[in-house]
């Protein structure tokens, strides 16, 4: 099991990568972290003719505190933002880096990497929508700010185009004040079944706001707008948190594979919508 | 920016430079060689062990500057420069790392196919975390697939190698 042959170039700078793209088109791939990419080379599933590694990129690692963002360049490894300081202001990221696997593959594998690979059932992107954050592509025009919302199209698809990378993320620090984030893996570090990531804003027992993103349960992370909308001005314990989660499976429609039946996801999708919503008020302000 | 390609013939392959168990090694490699095929085939160093080849098993685990990756899902070319600790740098001489001891001792081994990535993994845990609980172990170790022991023996051993290396009051790395 070894990949197929093919053209590996290191560039400097973003303006070679995205000559390289423009150039080699379909036949080549970036290589960020590589921890999906080189495994699907491995089994000869991807077969660039062209492999354009951006870990010469030293531009595009790091974090920056921006005061109402947070700057993830998308280089990254996921390890070190994890482990960041910086981002113990934003802690369910923390949290949701936990469950990506293990930490040989986190120690390699980059946040943006994660992201533009778009897995449905990956944790990142679902994250993205619930943190409302803005994905920053570099073309040939220069840069374009895109929100979560328009980012993840479909299977391991994006709005990116073909002549773009996607090169930081940006995470707002205002959040609201409950969060919680889980799911549901056969084994640790496995793809998630199905999994959620909420944060509510909750004032005297009544939800201002609340945002329910779900990932694994659909061709894309999807927030759970209908649910999310019930919610607001209500207590989301007993019925009305029933009645949330009920809304929320009701709205998905996941499709079967050899990991789960999508009936059952679509009941998991309630399940961890109670439990992550109750999870979220009882650990109170993420600070 | 510097543009290989790779080629049957292998007059064309790169010298790949590394630093390995604190030794300065070179070989040669196609773009497409993995690190672990390198390490074995090249360099001779064939206690990293190859299971599953996409990133699954944890039995190719080595250390890269000093964080656990898997060799199987990096291409030799990208370790150039790197610092890398694989299981031949544990003991010295005839003498067993202390983690190599407490693997023997609590039988967190029978056919010792994982084991060399087990103890690159635990080698990384005891130096982030010298006294690590149960959960923290079966945690960190969540990555390597062991199919004989079923665990009890390694967690028992990463245990007991954690309490030898703080009673030396060295690091995993440094005894």
């Amino acid at each position: 099991m070894k990949p197929a042959p093919f053209k590996y170039v290191v560039p400097d700078t973003v303006d070679e990568v995205l000559a390289l793209q423009a150039e080699h088109e379909d036949e080549a791939k970036v290589l960020a972290g590589g921890q999906s990419l080189v495994a699907l080379m491995n089994f000869r599933m991807a077969q660039p003719s062209v492999l354009i590694d951006l870990n010469g990129l030293t531009s595009l690692s790091g974090i920056e505190n921006g005061g109402p963002v947070i700057e993830i360049k998308a280089l990254t490894r996921q390890l070190e933002v994890e482990r960041s300081a910086t981002m113990t202001a934003l802690p369910i990221v923390a949290e949701a880096l936990r469950h990506v696997a293990h930490v040989a593959i986190r120690a390699r594998g980059t946040f943006g990497g994660n992201i533009a690979h778009a897995d449905p059932a990956s944790e990142l992107p679902a994250l993205m929508l619930a943190l409302e954050a803005e994905m920053v592509a570099t073309g040939p025009d220069g840069e374009r700010v895109i929100p979560a919302a328009d980012f993840f199209k479909g299977y391991f698809t994006t709005s990116l185009e073909p002549t773009e990378i996607l090169t930081s993320v940006r995470i707002p620090t205002k959040q609201p004040g409950a969060w919680a984030f889980m799911e549901l893996a056969r084994r640790h570090g496995d793809f998630a079944l199905a999994g959620v990531a909420t944060l509510l804003d909750v004032e005297d027992g009544r939800c201002r706001s609340a945002r329910i993103a779900l990932f694994g349960v659909a061709d894309t992370p999807v927030r759970a707008t209908e649910a999310e909308a019930f919610l607001v001005g209500k207590d989301p314990v007993g019925e009305v948190l029933e009645e949330a989660a009920r809304i929320t499976a009701e709205a998905l429609n996941p499709s079967s594979d050899i990991h789960a039946p999508g009936a059952y996801r679509k009941k998991l999708s309630s399940v961890l919508v109670k439990r992550a919503v109750t999870a979220a008020l009882n650990r109170g302000d993420m600070g | 920016m510097s543009v290989q390609e790779t080629s049957t013939d292998a007059q064309d392959d790169l010298v790949v430079q590394v630093r390995v168990n604190g030794e300065s090694r070179r070989g040669f490699a196609e773009p497409r060689t993995l690190l672990s095929d390198f390490l074995r085939h090249e360099l001779g160093l064939t206690g990293t062990h190859v299971g599953c080849e996409h990133g699954v098993c944890g039995a190719c685990t080595v250390l890269i500057d000093g964080e656990p990756v898997r060799s199987c899902l990096m291409f030799a070319v990208q370790a150039g420069g790197k610092e890398i600790e694989t299981v031949e740098g544990l003991a010295k001489g005839a003498e067993m790392h202390p983690i190599q001891q407490a693997f023997q001792e609590n039988h967190a081994l029978q056919c010792a196919f994982c084991t060399p990535g087990f103890l690159m993994t635990v080698s990384a845990l005891l130096d982030t975390n010298p006294d690590p609980s149960e959960d923290e172990i079966r945690e960190y170790l969540s990555g390597n697939v062991c199919r004989c022991t079923g665990y009890v023996g390694i967690v028992a051993a990463v245990q007991s190698a954690a309490k030898k290396l703080r009673d030396q009051g060295g690091t995993a790395d440094e005894r």
